[in-house]
């Protein structure tokens, strides 16, 4: 399977850590090589945070991601600030809830998902980023769709297990939206 | 084999750690360090063992020494301004010849320098990271597995030498999480007849001291540090060669260099650029001491592959 190098990216608190985490579980429960970087510093207190997370088939080199194959944008300033990375047939997920501005490069394949209205419609508050792994998922396929479910039952803390439900039910919003 | 898990480099060496046997730790928060003391300071309770936050990385190195010297497998971790703080304490250390682990997750310098991921302490860590002369045993790992089996391995020759043992990560590396297969844990810990312990008048008594009045008596011990020194070096350091055999350009490279070397390095041989890379750190057990480069690659211990 190809490598997917995938960049997380919107404020501090959607969860977008967490969600790389969750991505990174999944290749890890297939056997594949991982690597997740997050970005760290004041830029995580109040302002924008970011991660990187890459599923491979081969030994990762820099986890540090320059060249996307898909880009999850949870506001604008994330997306003006990777939307040009992204390499051409890649993916853009944008989460039109917040973002207005949609990118108009033709050479990538942009999704527009209101994930975090439809997230606070269906009572998941807070579980946007999860509705976007579960559409990231859909449009590419990079990992079985049971793995993402086991992987979430790694990724949520034993203490939150309470959570793991809502996560499924987020996941699945994004898997059919 | 055990589960692997997803850990910060960060983590990972403070787990291996607690399971090679060490059971007390002394530092002071730095960014990009800090997941490593905090990870100590939920765990080693847990352990029965002692995490302590110093009032400054000055105290936290001399805490170590007290702990080393009363036979205790102890660490301290910190980034490079804060391991700076730590040299004066190191030198002591190395000059009462006792062993403990010092972890450098390294950030952007010099002065305070950024809190973003760097390499520029090289030169210190391998050359003077204090006064005296000392030399010191020195890990760059590049990825998080290997951060884990460095600390492990690193107590024992800690001990075996007795002498200050270094891992020179970086904010990189102590902050990305990459699966990790944890080693078991150690149930018996090497004997250490030289510990302050306290014995009852049973047997001679035992000094932790670097400090020696007498000239020819302080000589006598740099001789005998200095015998130890080439011993490490003759049979301890280890590299990795890939590609090299028929290599018209080797690429030298540690820490998290090296992973990004490693994928230059495919990417020349695919055009069939014959491109080869040595280092101490890709795939295993990596180690210098003081001749980082030149000795490391006349002691191939590990093929390509």
């Amino acid at each position: 399977m190809q490598e997917m190098r995938v960049v997380l990216a919107g404020f501090g608190g959607q969860g977008l850590l967490f969600a790389g985490k969750v991505i990174a579980y999944a290749g890890l429960i297939e056997n594949r090589e991982v690597s997740w970087l997050p970005s760290y510093g004041p830029e995580m207190r109040g302002g924008t945070a970011n991660c990187s997370v890459t599923v491979s088939d081969e030994p990762i080199g820099s986890p540090l991601i320059m060249d996307p194959t898909a880009l999850i944008a949870m506001n604008q300033p994330s997306l003006l600030k990777f939307e040009e990375t992204v390499v051409p047939g890649g993916i853009i997920l944008a989460d039109t809830s917040l973002v207005t501005r949609i990118p108009e490069r033709d050479d990538v394949t942009v999704f527009e998902l209101e994930a975090t209205n439809m997230a606070e419609d269906a009572g998941l508050k807070g579980l946007a980023n999860i509705v976007l792994v579960g559409k990231l998922l859909k449009e590419t396929q990079f990992c079985a769709p049971e793995t993402i479910e086991d992987a979430i039952r790694k990724a949520v803390p034993p203490r939150k297990a309470a959570l793991v439900e809502k996560n499924l039910q987020a996941l699945k919003m994004g898997m059919e939206n | 084999m055990a589960e692997k898990v997803l850990m910060k480099g960060n983590e990972a060496i403070a787990e291996s750690a607690i399971r090679a046997g060490c059971r007390f730790f002394f530092g002071y928060p730095i960014t990009p360090q800090t997941e490593l003391a905090a990870y100590m300071a939920k765990r080693m309770p847990k352990e029965g063992g002692t995490y302590l936050q110093a009032e400054s990385e000055v105290a936290a190195i001399n805490m170590v020494y007290g702990a080393s010297a009363a036979g205790a497998r102890v660490m301290t971790s910190s980034s490079s301004p804060g391991v700076s703080l730590k040299s004066e304490g190191v030198s002591y250390i190395a000059g009462a010849d006792l062993p403990c682990l010092i972890i450098n997750i390294e950030r952007g310098g010099p002065g305070l320098g950024s809190i973003q991921p760097s390499q520029s302490d090289y030169w210190q860590a391998t050359r003077a990271l204090g006064h005296g002369d000392f030399q010191m045993v020195v890990y760059a790992p590049s990825t998080v597995q290997e951060m884990a089996d460095l600390a492990y391995g690193a107590f024992d020759i800690a001990d075996k030498y007795r002498t200050p043992v270094m891992i020179l990560g970086d904010g990189m590396l102590g902050q990305m999480m990459e699966p990790v297969e944890l080693p078991e844990r150690r149930t018996e810990l090497p004997d250490k007849p030289w510990a302050t312990t306290g014995h009852g008048n049973a047997r001679p008594k035992n000094v932790a001291n670097s400090l020696y009045l007498v000239a020819e008596e302080l000589e006598r011990t740099n001789f005998e540090r200095y015998e130890r020194y080439e011993q490490i070096k003759a049979t301890e350091q280890m590299a990795e060669l890939v590609d090299c055999e028929d290599a018209d350009i080797i690429v030298v490279a540690f820490g998290a260099s090296s992973r990004i070397a490693r994928t230059a390095v495919r990417y020349a041989r695919e055009e069939g650029i014959k491109v080869g890379l040595s280092g101490p750190s890709p795939c295993g057990r990596s180690l210098w001491t003081r001749s980082p480069q030149p000795a490391s690659m006349q002691r191939p211990t590990c093929q390509s592959r």
